[in-house]
């Protein structure tokens, strides 16, 4: 056997034992640079009768959702539902409206229902690239002390919901409240 | 009913996949004629079983019958007619089963239609097809059932993603398909030479034929997939050199490659041990490119069915065929036994250039398509390759390629000097210096480069066609004969190698003299690009039969006259969330006029882009040009399936196999 016949197997092996690890690796989920990082600093009025309005003091003190919506988006139709049978336990969350108009904003949230504990109409679109979102829609899980903990990109589906961002939330509220006394 | 009847039909096709992969191969190793002669019903049934599972398929997605979750997962009642049929491949298990199905119809061809062929080799050949069966079925079977049902049956499927509702992509996938499984041919026809341990000028007589149209099909389906994504996802882009346009246009760098080795193997009985590697690569790089679509190591903008476990048994059935193919030619290649020498300077010499350049392009499209699974796995970094990589690396290496690709048949066999053929090159040279230098001083925008690229494709397109002009018009009556008596593979080698000028032509065209414009025009208001005007008429709702669109009405004037009406639309479909743009798209004689409808500014403006491409239809037109090329040359003689040879008989050609005494 000549060693240069074995080369284009051996090249092979070097590929599979890639393709092997890259089946463990999941390149869609992108790292969030924000994640552990404290929310930017903002302060915007509410979408159009459905205030009171949003700025990054009211992401401390407790553990929030930030779920970043448009009328112009379809994805955000889809999972808005979920969001207002999440509000309906209480849960506190916070609609930033991404690059939208007061008008269809308002339309949106008063046909769709409003899950939102307060809004805040980004209309510019400044606190959203605060935020580093990229598409709409987002959703962030903030603790007690205004730090990003979870970044979910695209529309939340009910088993995203269960598995990722409710666990989330729990865990985090567990180490806000105290355990009880024994 | 039906459903269950397929799926018994794709268990069946399995095993006899299992008999066929194994008996005629026990049986031509020991010279056993009754093993052998398993081969043909075998393959032919297993023909018949793919094509009973498929028509299953389609019938159940014909008829919306959403108990099954495959026909669930990507139909919609009111698709039309041709989107259901299309939607039988539009998904994971259905377009697994059109692999089968073609897999399956390749090796019934050379059951029903190898009668020339040796048997041993035939059997063996059979055999390592019956083999990729196994394991496709395999997968089918036990990862991906196509037949799978829901209980309680669904009212309403989910649809098909919109964007794949369009007719060149209901088509793009089987002409793929085709291309990719092709490739299987000269796959199974270099294992069953290795195991054999002889490859001679009649194997490669028969390979080619089987490369040529797998090729052929390869080019369509990629050409296909490269028009879709020009007229459907809205800026006219029409490559992205995203991980799923690599996956098919790698097998197609390495088949090119393969089609002009086996012609030194067919001429002159060298060049062997190369040959088998790329044959054994260019099926590799098929199954790569499934496996790259299929389980999610990479993103891509065309994914759209990912699933770990999937990639996992691909994977093994990757290690399997590849690693072992690859092992196994390490151990064979040696017995191969070199032939004919040639000089540097001599056709196998020009033709060993071009497989160099070709093999080096693909290395370099492998490792940008690779690198951020490798980075990844390595540091967790994540990154992406994009254009700039493959401009900076593919175009260097292509550019040598296509200057050399006509003075190579130019050369004779062996030996050859380079100045006599240059020297009958000297007016295409001059006519191709003189092109570029035209158009660079007449065309204002030209840049040099873009001269560069307009002489360089002047070149190619003359050049391939130099060689037939100059057999046909030599001094002396009798060049219409002469026309008519010029061998087809010629012709279709000129053709196709023009179709290459043709593109160079379009892409040097389509870069430097595209212009566009972003304008916001509220209806009344018009825009200029490229010397059109464009009047927006109305804005309007337009329904269709699972989709309600808007659609604007534009004028397109030139020179003060009204000549067309362009309608772009944007398409909200039932069935999905999203939204496809749908451009209006005005071919003229120099180009397309590209019109794409944005979105509404709420207060009555909507955001218009419009293009110019010029000369984009060149790239179209190249591709049918090197598909024609294709063709024509399969229907030389030589090639043709089942034709004797004129001169020699194959049974001469071919020596017995050791285990059967020549008859």
């Amino acid at each position: 056997m000549r060693p240069a016949l074995v080369v284009p197997v051996a090249l092979f092996a070097v590929v599979a034992v890639a393709l092997a690890v890259g089946l463990g690796l999941k390149p869609r989920e992108i790292p969030s640079a924000l994640i552990g990082q404290p929310v930017p600093a903002f302060a915007l009025d509410p979408v159009e009768n459905f205030g009171p309005g949003l700025s990054n003091e009211d992401l401390r003190g407790q553990v929030t959702i930030v779920n970043v919506f448009a009328s112009w988006c379809v994805p955000c139709r889809a999972e808005h539902q979920l969001w207002v049978d999440v509000a309906k336990t209480g849960l506190p969350i916070f609609g930033l409206n991404y690059k939208d108009t007061p008008a269809n904003a308002s339309a949106w949230l008063a046909q769709l229902g409003n899950p939102y504990q307060r809004t805040g109409a980004d209309r510019q679109g400044r606190v959203g690239i605060d935020f580093g979102v990229y598409g709409v829609p987002e959703t962030f899980v903030i603790d007690h002390n205004g730090i990003i903990q979870l970044k979910f990109i695209g529309p939340v589906d009910r088993v995203a919901l269960e598995t990722q961002i409710l666990p989330k939330v729990r865990a985090l509220q567990a180490l806000v409240q105290p355990a009880p006394a024994r | 009913m039906v459903a269950e009847l397929g799926h018994f039909a794709l268990i069946v096709a399995f095993v006899i996949a299992a008999v066929q992969a194994t008996v005629p191969l026990v049986g031509a190793h020991r010279g056993d004629d009754n093993w052998i002669a398993v081969a043909r019903p075998a393959a032919l049934t297993q023909f018949l079983m793919a094509a009973v599972a498929f028509f299953a398929l389609m019938w159940c997605f014909v008829h919306s019958d959403f108990s099954v979750y495959a026909v669930y997962n990507s139909s919609h009642s009111l698709k039309p007619l041709v989107y259901k049929i299309a939607g039988v491949w539009g998904n994971h298990e259905g377009s697994l089963l059109l692999w089968i199905l073609i897999l399956s119809g390749f090796g019934a061809a050379v059951a029903a239609f190898g009668n020339n062929l040796p048997p041993a080799l035939k059997a063996r050949v059979l055999s390592v097809q019956g083999m990729i069966g196994v394991g496709f079925l395999a997968f089918i079977l036990f990862t991906s059932n196509p037949f799978a049902r829901v209980f309680p049956a669904p009212e309403e499927g989910m649809g098909l993603n919109p964007l794949l509702q369009d007719f060149g992509l209901a088509i793009h996938p089987p002409f793929l398909y085709l291309g990719y499984v092709g490739f299987s041919m000269a796959f199974s026809f270099a294992v069953a030479a290795l195991i054999e341990g002889r490859v001679d000028p009649a194997w490669a007589r028969w390979v080619r034929p089987w490369t040529l149209a797998a090729w052929c099909f390869l080019t369509v389906g990629i050409t296909l997939g490269s028009w879709w994504a020009y007229y459907e996802l809205g800026w006219g882009g029409f490559w992205f050199w995203d991980p799923v346009e690599n996956a098919s246009f790698m097998p197609w760098l390495a088949g090119t490659a393969l089609l002009h080795s086996a012609i030194v193997v067919e001429r002159r009985d060298t060049l062997k041990a190369w040959t088998i590697l790329l044959a054994i690569l260019t099926f590799s790089l098929s199954l790569l490119g499934t496996f790259i679509v299929r389980s999610g190591v990479l993103t891509s903008v065309h994914a759209f069915a990912t699933d770990p476990a999937r990639g996992l048994f691909i994977l093994a059935f990757l290690v399997a065929v590849i690693g072992g193919s690859l092992a196994l030619f390490a151990v064979r290649a040696p017995a191969l036994k070199p032939g004919g020498l040639f000089a540097p300077v001599s056709r196998e010499g020009a033709l060993v250039l071009n497989n160099l350049l070709l093999a080096t392009a693909c290395a370099t499209v492998l490792l940008g398509t690779l690198y951020p699974l490798f980075l990844d796995a390595l540091t967790g970094d994540k990154v992406s390759v994009g254009p700039p990589f493959f401009q900076a690396t593919f175009v260097p290496i292509m550019l040598p390629l296509l200057g050399a690709m006509v003075v190579g048949p130019m050369l004779p066999w062996k030996r050859a000097d380079l100045g006599p053929a240059l020297e009958r090159l000297r007016f295409t040279f001059i006519a191709a210096g003189f092109a570029g230098l035209v158009v660079y001083a007449l065309v204002s925008g030209t840049s040099l480069t873009a001269a560069g690229g307009i002489a360089l494709a002047t070149w190619i397109i003359l050049g391939g066609m130099t060689p037939l002009a100059q057999r046909v018009f030599r001094r002396g009556a009798g060049g219409a004969d002469r026309l008519r008596a010029l061998p087809r593979s010629a012709v279709g080698m000129s053709l196709a190698h023009a179709g290459i000028g043709v593109v160079v032509l379009g892409l040097t065209a389509l870069l430097t003299w595209q212009t566009e414009k972003d304008q916001v025009l509220r209806v009344g208001q018009s825009m200029d690009v490229a010397g059109y005007t464009l009047t927006l008429r109305s804005v309007g709702p337009h329904p269709g039969a699972n989709y309600i669109a808007s659609r604007a009405v534009f004028d397109v004037a030139k020179g003060g006259a009204v000549i067309k009406t362009a309608l772009p639309e944007k398409r909200a479909y039932v069935d999905s969330t999203q939204v496809t743009t749908e451009a209006a798209i005005e071919p003229t004689l120099f180009g397309d006029l590209y019109v794409v409808l944005g979105d509404a500014d709420g207060t009555g403006g909507y955001a218009i882009r419009a293009y110019f491409k010029p000369f984009v239809h060149l790239l179209w037109l190249g591709a049918a040009l090197m598909v024609l090329g294709g063709v024509v040359s399969l229907s030389d003689r030589r090639h043709r399936v089942g034709a004797p040879a004129k001169s020699r008989t194959p049974g001469a050609a071919v020596a017995a196999p050791p285990a059967r005494a020549a008859t």
